[in-house]
């Protein structure tokens, strides 16, 4: 008897629930609650490399946690998948227990992912309030004809909207900025406004990749300080793609390593600082053995 | 409200437009204006309105486009066919004429939306010569349409005419010879009140949250992706409002002369609009509109060289691209408008 | 069999579009320009060669390669003057600049030899007892073939494998793919960049030329604007084939010859121009970088 017929006659008992390596760790705040995000070997192949490969990760609502992994491990790639700019070749994701498996970029983000990019993407020729603004344009609903004709409701949009996008500023420090181009701010002030941005979309999840990077140990010190904010002021998750250790090992609750488009391991920093594969990864076999 | 340096900007474009035309009004009233001038008042202000809803695309959007006249000749085509379609239901001639650019409008619009669809997936000069392309395919469309109207309604056909009117019936469009026998409604003041329109829709627009998305698109689409923005949608918004302008402006232009043709809106005029547009400065509406009057003017001005003309024309062109693009000129204008800068605000703060 | 003389003769037009699409493909390639004067230059190369066979007296092959000769050293001229002072500005800059020179060419022409049409000579034909024939007749004279057709689709062969051996085998060549990829790096290789990017303007309008020749002697009248509309219909040829590849190029001036020729005999010699601009549309919808183009996607 074929499988079909099997499953058409009802025959078919229980499915066999194949076992879904996913995390191991959650902290142990949201362990009750529904996980922010699922992903479920999550892969993608460009032309027969396998770029990413059986990813699982599961991500608490509150949690900060952190990719790390050798360059070319396929950590961007991941957020690549994340947010759609790429589709997967196979896996599932689960934002909030919803499939994004048809979404764009656009509608991923709007179901409640932001990021901020390695190589920062600001709208470089606007101002820095306007690439916030940018950032609220789906928190704000008039038309087109409203914003032509200058109806109230364009008025009072555009006035809860500049608001907003000035508190968010300042969070940031960078409010007495609001008139500069985003392009003439300095580097560390850059990638703060990416955030500012990204934030500003009204995530559950924020993915930041390399936050830290160009950033000086005082910057970097600061920085860890404000994602901790974020996530206790917002009440979101964050996941960070982050080659500077001591940031990683400091905040992140849950920390993924990926070596060769694969998770190798997960778990809390002690947990990865002392697990021999991780070591391997990263200094090689001999290394591993020496240590 | 503080004004900040864009809305300032726009309301100085809005008062330059104004003083021009009330100086024209003027100088005409008082019968100081030359008849070959005071024929080019609304061709200018059709090109006006051309180069600022073509800067929408180019500079506002960031997308190049070079057949930005098959939207002008859908407007024109279509918004004369009603003027000569209405002309006994609508006896009076301004209302008419606004009905006319109303209709050329709204299929410019139609048409940017049908062209818009494949256009808008594709990228930078692969996107140019795809707008090139139906910029050509709506020349030869008007070129070989037959369209007339009769008691049993409208009738069209493509190559030939195939029309077969009723007794009375009317052919309006004649394929190649176009539309003929025009009644001349189109007037400088009509062409004012639609340059003012286009230049409140474009700044509005740019000042609002559809506006800032397409910006967002220019600058960075993975990041306006990024932030929740449909690219297509947004794209589409700008497109779709400058192809609408652009006939427009194509029905105010055909209803200024007795005869149109669809060769008129060749993909000459389309280039002709895209260098008013570069002359301007990408995104800087009030250059577009100077440039466009100058550049209309400029060839008539330069009529005393007679054969000549086009070539000073020409060399000009060259000329201007080579010395803006300069960089010690470049420098110099640009610690000049520093220095200027620095002025205004020092009287700002003085008064 | 009147489909066969169809198709030669599109075969034979889609040559010339094929030997234009070359020069364009070549210099979009290096330049990254839209150089819209490419059209014009070929109506200088008729011109010159006009001026030499039928007012000079001289024999078609020096008409021929004073054609050349004078294309070349205008190409080269038009790159140093107007393209090389832009070379870090704007693509629409040099884009707007370039369309000034074609302004500036068309209406040099047009001072220079009045707007009447000239009536291009009869390059290739032979005498035979006394009369000239310009052509051969096969299947008793239903197959119609003239020697500027054999001509033509000869020369476009011999330049396509010329500029593909010419690319990958030669030094200069090898400079030129590299100052198309990447002019940084080039010239940190030790590559002259100028002089790489002079000589593509210079091969580009030296087949500028050939093309004008061979385009007046298939289609003997000659005004100032005779460049422009080849100029175009071998722009979109090249985008087609995927601009920047000289096997593109080739493939896609041979396809829109043959379409236009077609779209001519068989729907309607009106809509022509139209067919095949709605024909470039849809191959560009199904391939966005033309048939034999490389899509480049932006790194994230």
């Amino acid at each position: 008897m074929s499988e079909t017929k099997k499953r058409r006659a009802g025959l078919e008992t229980v499915s066999p629930v194949v076992p879904v390596q996913t995390t191991y760790y959650v902290p142990e705040r949201d362990v009750d609650k529904s996980p922010i995000l699922q992903c479920i070997n999550l892969g993608i192949s460009f032309g027969g490399l396998k770029a990413v490969e059986d990813f699982n990760l599961t991500l608490g609502r509150t949690e900060i946690a952190g990719l790390i992994g050798p360059n070319g491990a396929g950590k961007t790639t991941i957020f690549n998948l994340l947010t759609k700019v790429y589709q997967p070749t196979h896996g599932t994701i689960l934002l909030d227990g919803k499939d994004t498996a048809n979404m764009t970029t656009a509608q991923v983000n709007r179901a409640g992912i932001a990021r901020t990019f390695q190589n920062i993407r600001l709208f470089h020729n606007q101002t820095v309030l306007d690439n916030v603004l940018i950032g609220l344009h789906n928190e704000m609903d008039y038309l087109m004809p409203s914003a032509i004709l200058r109806l109230p409701n364009y008025w009072r949009a555009e006035k809860i909207a500049r608001q907003r996008a000035m508190e968010y500023l300042a969070l940031f420090h960078l409010d007495q900025h609001a008139e500069e181009l985003a392009g003439s701010l300095p580097y560390g002030a850059q990638r703060r406004l990416e955030i500012a941005r990204a934030l500003a979309t009204n995530p559950s999840l924020l993915l930041l990749d390399e936050p830290a990077a160009g950033m000086n140990p005082s910057e970097t010190a600061e920085l860890m300080e404000n994602i901790v904010k974020i996530r206790d002021t917002f009440h979101i998750a964050i996941l960070l793609i982050e080659h500077d250790m001591s940031l990683v090992m400091n905040i992140c609750e849950g920390i993924a390593v990926l070596n060769f488009g694969r998770l190798i391991a997960k778990g809390n920093a002690d947990a990865i600082r002392n697990d021999p594969v991780v070591v391997e990864a990263y200094l090689g076999r001999k290394g591993a053995k020496e240590s | 409200m503080r004004l900040n340096k864009t809305s300032k900007k726009n309301y100085l474009t809005y008062a330059i437009v104004i003083v021009a035309y009330v100086i024209m009004q003027i100088v005409a009233g008082g019968g100081h204006l030359s008849s070959s001038l005071k024929g080019m008042l609304v061709p200018i202000c059709a090109y006006v309105v051309m180069a600022v809803s073509l800067n929408l695309t180019v500079g506002i959007l960031g997308e190049l486009s070079l057949g930005h006249a098959g939207f002008m000749s859908v407007g024109a085509f279509m918004g004369t066919t009603a003027a000569i379609a209405l002309q006994n239901a609508i006896p009076s001639a301004p209302l008419r004429l606004t009905v006319a650019l109303i209709v050329g409008a709204v299929f410019a619009a139609i048409v940017g939306f049908l062209v818009g669809i494949p256009v808008l997936r594709l990228n930078g000069d692969y996107l140019a010569i795809v707008t090139l392309a139906f910029g050509e395919i709506i020349k030869s469309v008007f070129n070989n349409l037959y369209l007339g109207i009769d008691a049993n309604g409208i009738h069209m056909s493509l190559l030939e005419d195939k029309t077969n009117l009723l007794e009375g019936g009317k052919l309006i469009i004649a394929g190649p010879m176009g539309i003929g026998g025009i009644k001349k409604i189109a007037n400088f003041t009509a062409g004012f009140v639609l340059i003012m329109i286009c230049l409140v829709v474009i700044f509005h627009l740019v000042n609002s949250r559809q506006g800032r998305a397409i910006m967002a698109v220019r600058d960075n689409r993975i990041a306006a992706e990024s932030v929740g923005i449909n690219v297509t949608h947004y794209k589409m918004m700008a497109f779709v409002t400058s192809a609408a302008m652009a006939g427009a402006a194509g029905a105010l232009f055909a209803l200024n002369y007795s005869t149109i043709v669809a060769n008129k809106f060749d993909f000459n005029t389309s280039i002709l609009v895209l260098v008013f547009v570069v002359f301007g400065g990408l995104g800087n509406m009030l250059g577009s509109v100077i440039a466009a009057a100058a550049l209309t003017i400029l060839p008539e001005a330069l009529r005393s060289f007679a054969s000549y003309r086009m070539l000073i024309y020409a060399i000009v062109l060259i000329l201007v691209m080579l010395a803006t693009n300069n960089p010690t000129l470049k420098g110099f204008f640009a610690s000049l408008r520093g220095r200027f800068d620095k002025n205004s605000e020092k009287e700002a703060s003085a008064s | 069999m009147s489909f066969l003389n169809f198709l030669i003769s599109g075969i034979s037009l889609g040559s010339i579009y094929a030997i234009i699409a070359l020069g364009y493909t070549m210099v979009y390639g290096i330049a990254k320009m839209l150089n819209f004067a490419h059209g014009d230059v070929i109506m200088v190369g008729a011109y010159v060669c006009f001026l030499a066979v039928s007012k000079s007296g001289l024999p078609p092959v020096v008409g021929i390669l004073a054609a050349v000769v004078v294309c070349t050293v205008l190409g080269m001229v038009i790159e140093k003057l107007a393209y090389k002072p832009l070379r870090q500005a704007t693509s629409l800059a040099v884009l707007i600049t370039a369309i000034g020179v074609s302004y500036f060419l068309q209406n040099a022409a047009l001072l220079l030899w009045t707007p009447n049409p000239k009536i291009f000579p009869a390059l290739f034909a032979r005498t035979v007892d006394g009369k000239k024939v310009t052509g051969f007749q096969l299947f008793d004279g239903q197959l119609r073939i003239s020697y500027v057709t054999v001509i033509t689709i000869i020369a476009c062969i011999i330049i396509m494998v010329v500029l593909t051996l010419f690319t990958s085998r030669t030094r200069t060549g090898k400079a030129m793919r590299a100052c198309s990829e990447d002019k940084g790096a080039a010239q940190l290789m030790g590559i002259n960049v100028d002089t790489t990017i002079s000589i593509t303007f210079a091969i580009g309008s030296g087949l500028a030329a050939i093309a004008g020749v061979l385009l007046c002697s298939a289609y003997p009248t000659l005004v100032p604007t005779t460049g422009s509309m080849p100029g175009i219909k071998a722009f979109t040829a090249a985008v087609f084939g995927g601009i920047g590849s000289i096997p593109g190029a080739f493939i896609g001036g041979l396809l829109l010859g043959v379409i236009e020729i077609l779209a001519k005999a068989y729907i309607s010699t009106q809509m022509s121009d139209a067919i095949v601009f709605l024909v470039l549309i849809i191959v560009l919808l199904v391939k966005p970088a033309g048939l034999l183009g490389k899509k480049i996607s932006e790194k994230v």
